[in-house]
């Protein structure tokens, strides 16, 4: 294992299967009436959010307690980094104090690649700017693997498995992600949205590109929606949200045109009634809240591997 | 009244013509003799076999920063660069704070170079006041203070309203002016962190396209044939841009271009790693856009080259790539990488680089007393050049600030010696 997870693209097929094989022992220590392990005991993970995220700090803070970390919640806000100092003599705080990983949320794109330049320990990213989101695509990986192929399926990717992702690909980090992640594992994954919301290059991408989500939803084992931001309406990306969910949300009627056993996912928070309508999101079909669950069991498997804890089997009996 | 100096066996890099080997006399601040055989008892001697003399390099496009960020850079600091980089000129832009948008400011920064020394200081006046492109500066009166300004830009902005850019344009015909274009539309590269492309995609920085340049160079142009007034185009950064240019030319019409070290050698694909060291205004932008820059500059069409020098602190650059400011130190390397790119690639001679670095800069900014040919009775101003000798990348020089993308690169070269007027500013690879 390398010594951060900065970007999908780090991952060969063989990396990500162990992250996916490790969450799978994981969960299935997750069912013993003590879910906590003590492999990371005595290590520090410093959770590092310049931007306001709630559902991923406390899926990475409940990751490394269950694995028995010290665990320092570090949140820009108010404090020394409101006041002008940069994200370089933060990084050098950090290292002071004797962390062991940073998991850093950011606005800009690269944040967590200058942090690893500046730190000893291990970066996580958790989120920079526009650029990637790899834990997230990893969850998703794992939740797309369960729920169509089973829990007993250690070493198997994802081939064949097709993969539409809808949306706002341009500011997506989760679309990056899961694009690389999902690929290197083999599935064939088609980025659905309107011209405007794709990158200029994404031809060059692996994936396949569409404008049409009709079209694309017969043939999708997993349609993924992202999360539509209001404000791209002024910078003229769409004409208007009810344009955007005639055309590209997902609701009752375009989710009867999906095979019987495709499932619908989502990164939260979601924007019910725009990308996604309120029966879909609440049908059997979605994923959405174990895609929560699978995140803390995911990121364990992250920090344990990154962190290289005491064996883990071992310790559980 | 300087010492005389006799360069002794030197390939003069004449303009048009090939490499001729001679010596080269310089007594009272101009060439009093070349030929073989040359001698003089007073003199003090240069051996110079296997040394290129060209003419002093002339930059149009430097960030001097004073004032106002003394800390990044002075005149002082930057005009030692300079000449460490063969210049003999330099054209300070307007971009400082206060903005050189008056008489006063150009006139302190012009003072600053003559206190200075160690080359000339051409300063630069805004085009507009402030740099907000909504009203012109006191451009006459800039014109007739000491500073004797003919170069007028907002570099760093684009004069974006068409309106504004065509009165510039006419205006500054009555003394001779030249308008130096930032091509940038503002709307169209709103938060643009890199060349919007296969990388900005991949890194999720928001894209510049080169539409965005393309775009203001083809209306300019249109400007400038319509008023008959001259129009400079800095940092031509795209491939698009040089084929809008050479049309524009073929037309007969008043258009001249430079291109920066810098876009004549990397890529966006340095960005890579997300250090901002490789961000920079007009961004890096494809190997193809590379390619036709140097075409575009061997055949003419891109008149010369810049350097679009832009020292910022250690602060402004060790920070996220969004946060960074954009723009890279250029003067001490310019020629060495010219070298590299255009002459070791075949693109250009000895000769050729004298044109691009020299004559025609010096043309463009009506600086008189640069750009002459190494001939007698001309300003002893030249710069001797050791293209054999392969000097490790660029240390720290002595430009204040350390923001160059070529740092542990291997440039090819070494300026040897620069003369201002006859007196020596470097000798042997160092400050006088």
């Amino acid at each position: 294992m390398k010594r951060h997870l900065i970007s999908a693209a780090d991952l060969s097929r063989a990396d990500a299967l162990l992250i996916l094989d490790t969450a799978e022992e994981l969960a299935s220590l997750a069912d013993r009436p003590i879910k906590k392990l003590p492999t990371l005991r005595g290590r520090t993970v410093v959770n590092l959010f310049f931007e306001d995220s709630t559902r991923t700090r406390i899926s990475f803070e409940a990751a490394a307690k269950r694995l028995s970390a010290d665990v320092i919640n570090f949140s820009a806000k108010g404090s020394s980094v409101a006041k002008g100092e940069s994200l370089k003599d933060t990084a050098l705080t950090l290292e002071a104090m004797g962390s062991d990983a940073v998991v850093i949320r950011h606005s800009a794109s690269g944040a967590a690649h200058r942090l690893a330049g500046w730190v000893q320990g291990s970066v996580v990213n958790a989120g920079d700017g526009t650029h990637e989101h790899p834990t997230q695509a990893l969850l998703d990986a794992f939740t797309i693997r369960r729920r169509l192929r089973g829990s007993s399926t250690r070493g198997a990717g994802l081939d064949g498995i097709r993969v539409t992702i809808v949306g706002d690909v341009l500011h997506s980090r989760v679309a990056r992600s899961n694009v690389l992640l999902l690929s290197t594992l083999g599935a064939e994954v088609t980025l659905a949205a309107p011209p405007t919301l794709l990158p200029l290059a994404v031809e060059n991408w692996p994936c396949a590109v569409s404008y049409d989500l009709d079209r694309e939803l017969p043939k999708s084992d997993v349609v993924m929606m992202l999360r539509v931001q209001q404000e791209r309406m002024n910078a003229a990306y769409f004409p208007s949200v009810r344009e955007y969910s005639r055309r590209y949300g997902l609701d009752a009627a375009r989710m009867a045109r999906l095979p019987d056993h495709a499932i619908v996912m989502h990164p939260g928070p979601m924007n019910r009634g725009v990308e996604i309508a309120a029966d879909v999101a609440d049908s059997v079909r979605s994923t959405i809240v174990e895609q929560v669950a699978n995140g803390v069991t995911t990121r364990m498997a992250v920090l344990y591997l990154l962190l290289g804890g005491t064996e883990f089997p071992a310790v559980a009996q | 009244m300087s010492a005389r100096w006799l360069v002794k066996g030197v390939a003069i890099a004449g303009p048009g013509g090939r490499d001729e080997i001679a010596d080269i006399l310089l007594s009272d601040g101009v060439v009093a003799a070349t030929g073989a055989g040359l001698s003089d008892a007073g003199a003090q001697v240069i051996d110079a076999q296997g040394l290129v003399a060209l003419p002093g390099l002339v930059d149009l496009h430097t960030h001097l920063r004073e004032p106002g960020r003394e800390d990044a850079e002075t005149v002082e600091t930057g005009t030692r660069a300079a000449a460490l980089g063969g210049y003999t000129a330099v054209h300070a832009m307007a971009n400082t704070d206060p903005v050189a948008d008056t008489a006063g400011v150009v006139e302190q920064v012009w003072r600053l170079g003559q206190a200075a020394g160690h080359c000339d200081v051409q300063p630069v006046g805004a085009v507009t006041v402030g740099l907000a492109g909504s009203r012109l500066a006191e451009l006459g009166t800039m014109a007739d203070s000491a500073a004797r300004v003919r170069v007028f830009s907002d570099d760093g902005k684009c004069v974006a309203d068409p309106l504004l850019m065509r009165r510039a344009l006419e205006y500054v015909k009555a003394f001779d002016g030249v308008i130096a274009q930032h091509a940038q539309d503002p709307r169209l590269t709103e938060g643009a962190q890199l060349n919007e492309g296969e990388m900005s995609g991949r890194l999720g920085l928001a894209g510049w396209p080169a539409v965005a340049e393309e775009a203001i160079i083809a209306r300019d142009c249109l400007l400038a044939a319509h008023v008959g007034s001259a129009l400079h185009v800095c940092h031509v950064s795209t491939a698009g841009s040089a084929e809008i240019i050479r049309w524009a030319k073929s037309k007969g019409w008043p258009v001249t271009a430079e291109v920066t070290p810098h876009h004549l050698l990397l890529t966006d694909e340095l960005a890579e790693g997300y250090d901002p060291v490789f961000k920079v205004n007009p961004p890096l932008r494809t190997a193809a856009d590379v390619a036709e820059l140097r075409r575009a500059l061997a055949d003419g069409t891109i008149d010369c080259v810049a350097t679009d020098h832009a020292p910022h602190p250690v602060e402004a650059k060790e920070t996220e790539w969004s946060e960074a400011a954009f723009g890279m130190t250029g003067l001490e390397t310019a020629l060495r990488v010219v070298q590299l790119a255009m002459v070791d690639t075949g693109l250009l001679d000895w000769p050729g680089v004298a044109d691009r670095m020299s004559v025609r800069p010096a043309r463009i900014g009506r600086l008189a007393g640069h750009g002459a040919p190494l001939a007698v009775g001309g300003p002893a101003n030249l710069t001797l050049y050791d293209p054999a000798a392969s000097a490790e990348a660029a240390g720290p020089g002595a430009s204040k600030s350390r923001n160059t993308p070529f740092a542990g690169m291997a440039l090819p070269g070494r300026v040897v010696a620069t003369f201002l007027r006859g007196t020596p500013t470097v000798l042997d690879g160092k400050l006088v």
